[in-house]
């Protein structure tokens, strides 16, 4: 475990500037943006520059069995970077270099600290994105969003992070460096290591550099605001945009809960007598094509009984955006904290899954605004709390069982884009099952036989 | 003297638990924390310091611990988090709460010492920088002090007063020494109060003259009251709350003795301690309705102008390509960001060229520049190349504090944009009128 030795020998790795050990500094890192779940305040803070740093405080974790917790920005949803123990952190904050941007392969390597919403910045002028837009895309990194395989807003159209990652260099538990995967399109060389370790959590390796995939950015953009008086009406207005080959960048929805309390707060012209609303936008290259696809939208929508607004100017998009984007900061407002949830549902059971959910607030008795990525099912029940109510946090805690077991039941998963960490661990088995556990148990101990990489996370190691 | 009777964030620390709690730690905060940008920790930005508020309260660790009195106030209060923040805490609350609470267990002087550790000589500096910091009210005696060049003594005190260090001249005769109590106008539409602030009053005297000028020219008459104050934001944010309430206090007692139906303030921490700061100081205080009272009576000038009075559009010519740097109390705290675009549109010959992130933090934070070098100047000089790299002629902004950082930061990077007021300019294309 962690004592003056094993700091000395940080400070002469790092240098002394890269170390923190009082305990003010470290109570900075005994979180991440999920609520209620066990923490513990680090041993130490390490801020490494380079590999080789990482590969020697491997050797010394071994020795002396200390677990090391990777962290990226700590906007984690699962506890993904909480430790759990006084062992060390990793933080890549300061390991946040852009290698390369290599506009000719559609590649940019980077290093694990560099801020997702740079990342796009630095690829802007050569017309190029890197698609994942995690919501907290200005402050996340992409070494933590590639550990947590994150999701964003433009899933449906543009896939997840896993989607974008191309080859990685990693040091390994036991202390190698081992890179893989590269620019090319095609590789089946060996094992997908790099789908292994998109979403591995930091529990098989440390990530120290990575390629990204590129594409090119679209030219045109439709924005449009749907509201429904039926909730049945939404559901299948998003089940029929797909299926008449519309792939729109954004599929949102907002349930009546959240509509209400996002009018209330923002005042930005809202129906507050409407049971949903959906805002779509459709992107592309061509001009014909994206009119043609918000065309197609329009019919769909007035199939479907819904009305709907068009944005004609930048101005007019913004002004549909904010109603998304006031969401989360209204619903906040409401109480004192929010236990944001990402139960995710097929396509075809979105509007089942935002059924139950209004049922599970009924039962008992809690306030659950739901809005989400509804053409990818990944919905975001959010439970507003006060976490000083012990009563009303027994509750919550039984309503998220019951959320996580419909979604299972729809033939859903616990997770659409915030990991397992922590907080959904006693959950995992459910889906998964025995096998599962089993199987995640034997990769784990192949890849960390001392279990020193973000012990206690993603892989329950004891029943 | 009165004190207060409720227990306000700034008398006890319990208070802040309320608004500790609505901290989600989404990290929202980080990406728009200046101190954050540069130095790259936890503890560096609003989430970091709202952990150990409740690590404080949870007792988890003591409100004396010298780390955490080091890392609490390493907070420029610029209250930038504040607005990038999805749940609306009230951050700028809650690292006053927390400076209040260390004042009160370790004494005023404790705080001024242990911030000035980090620099060379002490002593030496505090000698210096009395006269040269008066501006900022940081040393400031409620009724003022005189100043003094502060040349000679800043050799060696602080790095930052090197050989690069730049500052305005500072003034033999303080503004509100100099000018007219009431200047009436000629035919008048209202009466105002001029609310100086110490930088106008000590170092930026022709913002003054220009404002009143400007006020004349629109038919405004001026009460400048010689028995204002330090606005009180300087000390408050070292926790000295009672200096702060004694400071309201005052001015308030001074604005009661005029007719005046408004304030215009030309710096934006002045205006927002008016507008904001002082009603819940005084909470609980016989002064508290006062404090309501007047805090509705304060404008900027850019909103003075365009939005309470009738106002008279300048039209002279000022061939000038001007940038726009947003303090950060004006446009974050008194919301005030379109007015002095506006105006500045409205000027002949003023073409307006936005910098990337006109409202990003200068750098200044009242003191914080000079106890906290390394991270303000690395802000300063970001700040300044922004602005170069519009190729402006001149950067102007509402504030005087920024104004100081701009020049110095510009002075660094050896730019010689000029650094102005949005008054100025005004008066400047008023004059141009004959």
């Amino acid at each position: 475990m962690i004592n003056k030795d094993f700091i000395d020998k940080c400070k002469s790795i790092f240098g002394p500037e890269n170390v923190l050990t009082d305990k003010a500094e470290l109570i900075a890192y005994s979180y991440d943006a999920t609520p209620g779940i066990p923490r513990e305040i680090p041993g130490v803070v390490v801020f490494p520059e380079n590999t080789k740093q990482i590969q020697e405080l491997i050797f010394l974790a071994r020795q002396t069995k200390t677990p090391i917790y990777p962290r990226g920005a700590g906007t984690c949803l699962s506890g993904g970077p909480v430790p759990l123990s006084k062992g060390v952190v990793i933080s890549f904050q300061k390991m946040n270099k852009i290698v390369e941007i290599d506009p000719d392969n559609l590649t940019a390597t980077v290093q694990p600290g560099v801020i997702i919403a740079d990342l796009n910045a630095s690829v802007a002028k050569y017309g190029l994105i890197y698609p994942p837009d995690p919501g907290s895309m200005a402050t996340a990194t992409v070494g933590g969003s590639v550990a947590e395989n994150s999701g964003g807003l433009r899933g449906l159209k543009y896939g997840v992070t896993k989607h974008y990652i191309m080859g990685m260099e990693v040091v390994m538990p036991t202390g190698e460096v081992f890179r893989f995967g590269g620019k090319t399109v095609k590789n089946v060389t060996a094992y997908d290591f790099t789908h292994l370790f998109v979403g591995s959590e930091g529990t098989l390796g440390i990530i120290t550099e990575i390629i990204c995939k590129l594409i090119p950015a679209p030219k045109y953009r439709k924005a449009m605001i749907a509201f429904f008086d039926k909730l049945e009406d939404a559901g299948k207005t998003v089940t029929d945009i797909v299926r008449n080959q519309v792939i729109p960048a954004t599929l949102e929805i907002m349930d009546k809960v959240t509509i209400q309390t996002v009018e209330n707060y923002a005042k930005v012209g809202l129906p507050t007598n409407v049971e949903a609303l959906l805002l779509i936008e459709v992107d592309g290259m061509g001009q014909d094509s994206v009119l043609w696809e918000a065309e197609k939208c329009v019919e769909i929508i007035n199939q479907n009984n819904g009305k709907y607004r068009i944005a004609e100017t930048d101005a007019e998009r913004d002004s549909l955006w904010a109603a998304r984007r006031a969401a989360l900061p209204a619903l906040a407002q409401v109480k004192p904290s929010t236990v944001l949830e990402d139960a995710t549902v097929p396509r075809t059971k979105l509007v089942d899954m935002l059924v139950a959910i209004q049922s599970i607030a009924k039962k008992y008795d809690l306030m659950i605004g739901t809005f989400g990525h509804a053409g990818d099912g990944n919905l975001h029940p959010t439970l507003l709390v006060d976490p000083t109510n012990k009563d009303e946090m027994e509750r919550v805690h039984n309503a998220v069982d019951e959320i996580f077991e419909v979604a299972l039941s729809l033939g859903g998963t616990l997770s659409g884009e915030h990991g397992i960490g922590v907080a959904k661990l006693k959950y995992l088995q459910n889906e998964i099952g025995r096998s599962g556990i089993e199987t995640m148990r034997r990769i784990k101990q192949a890849f960390d036989p001392d279990n020193i990489l973000n012990p206690g996370k993603l892989v329950p190691m004891e029943d | 003297m009165t004190t207060a009777v409720t227990k306000t964030i700034f008398d006890d620390i319990e208070a802040l638990k309320k608004e500790l709690i609505r901290c989600m730690k989404c990290g929202n905060c980080m990406a728009a924390c200046p101190i954050y940008n540069v130095e790259k920790k936890e503890s560096s930005v609003a989430r970091g310091k709202i952990a150990l508020g409740e690590a404080v309260l949870s007792n988890d660790i003591k409100i004396d611990d010298d780390t955490l009195i080091n890392l609490i106030f390493n907070c420029l209060v610029c209250k930038s988090c504040m607005m990038a923040c999805p749940s609306g805490v009230r951050f700028d609350r809650i690292i006053l709460g927390l400076r209040a609470a260390i004042a009160k267990k370790k004494g005023i002087p404790f705080v001024k010492k242990a911030l000035f550790k980090l620099l060379k000589n002490p002593e030496l500096f505090d000698k210096g920088m009395k006269a040269f910091a008066a501006m900022q009210g940081f040393f400031l005696k409620p009724e003022g002090e005189k100043k003094r060049t502060p040349k000679g003594f800043l050799k060696g005190i602080n790095p930052r007063l090197d050989e690069q260090f730049i500052l305005p001249e500072l003034t033999r005769e303080s503004f509100r020494d100099k000018v007219k109590e009431t200047i009436e106008a000629k035919s008048s539409q209202a009466t105002a109060i001029f609310f100086t602030g110490c930088s106008v009053n000590y170092l930026y005297q022709e913002v003054g003259d220009d404002l009143i000028y400007v006020l004349q020219r629109n038919n405004i008459t001026t009460i400048t009251p010689k028995r204002q104050n330090c606005c009180g934001m300087p000390v408050m944010v070292h926790g000295d709350i009672e200096t702060a309430r004694e400071l309201a206090r005052k001015n308030l007692d001074a604005f009661e003795k005029t007719n005046a139906k408004y304030i215009v303030t030309v710096c934006g921490s002045c205006g927002s301690a008016l507008k904001h700061e002082y009603p819940i100081i005084l909470e609980g205080t016989e002064h508290e309705e006062k404090a309501k009272k007047w805090a509705e009576r304060v404008y900027d000038i850019s909103t003075f102008l365009l939005k309470v009075i009738k106002f008279e559009p300048p039209k002279g010519k000022v061939p000038l390509k001007v940038t726009y740097h947003d303090s950060c109390h004006l446009k974050k705290s008194m919301k005030v960001f379109n007015e002095p675009r506006q105006l500045l549109k409205m000027i002949p010959g003023i073409t307006l060229l936005e910098m990337k992130k006109p409202d990003a933090c200068c750098g200044s934070g009242g003191s914080y520049h000079l106890t906290h070098v390394d991270t303000a100047l690395k802000i300063a000089k970001a700040k300044a190349e922004d602005i170069k790299a519009t190729a402006a002629d001149a950067v102007c902004t509402g504030c005087p504090a920024c104004m100081m950082e701009l020049f110095e930061g510009l002075h660094r990077i050896g730019e010689s944009c000029n650094v102005t007021h949005t008054v100025s300019l005004l008066a400047k294309s008023y004059r141009a009128e004959n």
